[in-house]
């Protein structure tokens, strides 16, 4: 060892910034999921595959079509959701990057939120693009397809929110694909619900406005209250690792 | 402190404390919860009875600040696949400091990983993503470092400069906690030694 003078190593109490290191996960997580673009493009390719067999496996009568259309476009929603939420925390936690993250001096609660953003990212968000033609295909009128891209838009970050705190239960779990889906299914009816109760509202022509405020509130709710829990699901299933 | 997992005691009655500038390498047969008792110091594994204090406080009160000066290594090397040796290491040091590409060039360089920066991490091998982790040790500013077999998978010439890394890192006032497969012969290193199926043994 040298005899010069070395930097002496002290602990830090340095306040540690936030939205920097939320930006980091998001980003990651954007680059890794297009990397893997089969996987990304998996539930995509699902949700538009359920809603054009519908009309070969049902009915393609235009009147069965515009009535059912918004319902199946919301459940293909839904269960195309359910299908990308294993990999949510699965590969990191495979990888080891999740426990990093746990370790990470920032709140897991934003490291969390930011992860299930990217989540909605890329998958939410291409239903909502996706949908207006689906609308278009089962026979919805304009003013109905607006309406439905709108609850989407609304909805579908609640169904990620809603799920990530099932995926993080079931991290631990070897075949925690079925749990899951009986998790999360009965917390997504309400969204399903009044996702489709609003676009039959619309093609009755009564107003939507107090459906969207619920299911904006919805959203907030899941926004704010779902990462705590997802968080702490995720301290069990490292510390059960 | 004690432990208990699947209803076996893996350690009883364990009490000690790291000092800043000291080496401690946490012996044990497998099976041992040499791996257990890191995770529970790095507060992933919360299935233990007794406490762990981080200057003298217990560590859940500044969660925060204990993270900030932790560095957690886990058999798993936490590195993404799909990443370049760079974004990951990016990655991992992102929320901790700011810090430069020319810096994590720098770093990944010195950990041999030079020519490497731009590869996807799939295509290296075992040893060589666990150097693109390696690296971070280079970077650190964490007066605690916690290293649960760092020297997997890492060849002789590596195995020595990890290892000098370890004695300088003590020597400059930094805390280090590992484990290992091999023994190392380290100047100034302390040994806890954990006992089949509990108790302690010095």
């Amino acid at each position: 060892m040298n005899s010069e003078a070395r930097p002496v190593i002290r602990p830090m109490v340095r306040a540690v910034p936030i939205l920097p290191a939320m930006w980091a996960v998001l980003k990651r997580d954007l680059q890794v999921n297009f990397r893997q673009l089969q996987d990304t493009l998996n539930p995509l390719l699902f949700f538009v595959m359920v809603v054009s067999l519908f009309p070969l496996g049902v009915s393609p009568e235009v009147s069965f079509l515009q009535v059912a259309g918004a319902g199946i476009l919301w459940v293909a929603a839904l269960l195309s959701t359910l299908l990308s939420l294993d990999h949510l925390y699965r590969h990191d936690f495979d990888d080891g990057t999740l426990e990093q993250l746990a370790l990470q001096p920032q709140p897991l609660y934003w490291l969390v939120l930011a992860k299930t953003v990217a989540h909605w990212l890329v998958t939410g968000l291409p239903l909502v693009l996706l949908a207006p033609i689906l609308g278009v295909m089962v026979h919805l009128d304009g003013n109905s397809i607006a309406v439905l891209c709108l609850t989407l838009l609304v909805g579908t970050p609640v169904l990620s929110f809603i799920g990530s705190i099932g995926a993080a239960l079931t991290l631990g779990l070897r075949s925690g694909g079925v749990l899951l889906s009986l998790l999360i299914i009965p917390l997504y009816i309400p969204v399903l619900i009044f996702g489709t109760g609003t676009v039959a509202a619309a093609a009755e022509g009564a107003p939507v406005g107090g459906y969207l405020a619920l299911m904006g509130a919805f959203l907030v709710l899941a926004i704010t209250l779902a990462p705590f829990a997802s968080a702490a699901a995720l301290r069990i299933s490292l510390s059960n690792n | 402190m004690s432990c208990e997992r699947d209803g076996r005691v893996l350690f009883q009655g364990l009490d000690f404390s790291i000092v800043p500038g000291s080496l401690t390498r946490v012996e044990g047969p497998n099976g041992s919860g040499k791996t257990t008792l890191l995770r529970i110091l790095a507060g992933l594994h919360d299935g233990f009875e007794g406490q762990v204090l981080w200057q003298g406080r217990p560590r859940n009160d500044d969660r925060e600040s204990f993270l900030r000066n932790l560095l957690f290594m886990g058999h798993r090397p936490g590195v993404k696949p799909l990443l370049t040796p760079l974004e990951n290491l990016r990655f991992l040091i992102s929320g901790r400091q700011a810090i430069t590409d020319g810096q994590l060039s720098e770093a990944l360089a010195r950990a041999g990983l030079a020519g490497f920066e731009e590869v996807s991490c799939q295509h290296l091998s075992a040893g060589q993503t666990r150097r693109v982790a390696l690296a971070r040790l280079l970077l650190s500013d964490e007066p605690l470092w916690i290293l649960d077999e760092v020297f997997t998978a890492i060849d002789q010439q590596g195995v020595e400069g990890l290892e000098q890394l370890l004695v300088n890192r003590a020597a400059m006032g930094g805390a280090v906690i590992l484990t290992t497969h091999h023994e190392p012969e380290l100047p100034g290193m302390d040994r806890l030694r954990l006992g089949q199926g509990g108790g302690r043994e010095f």
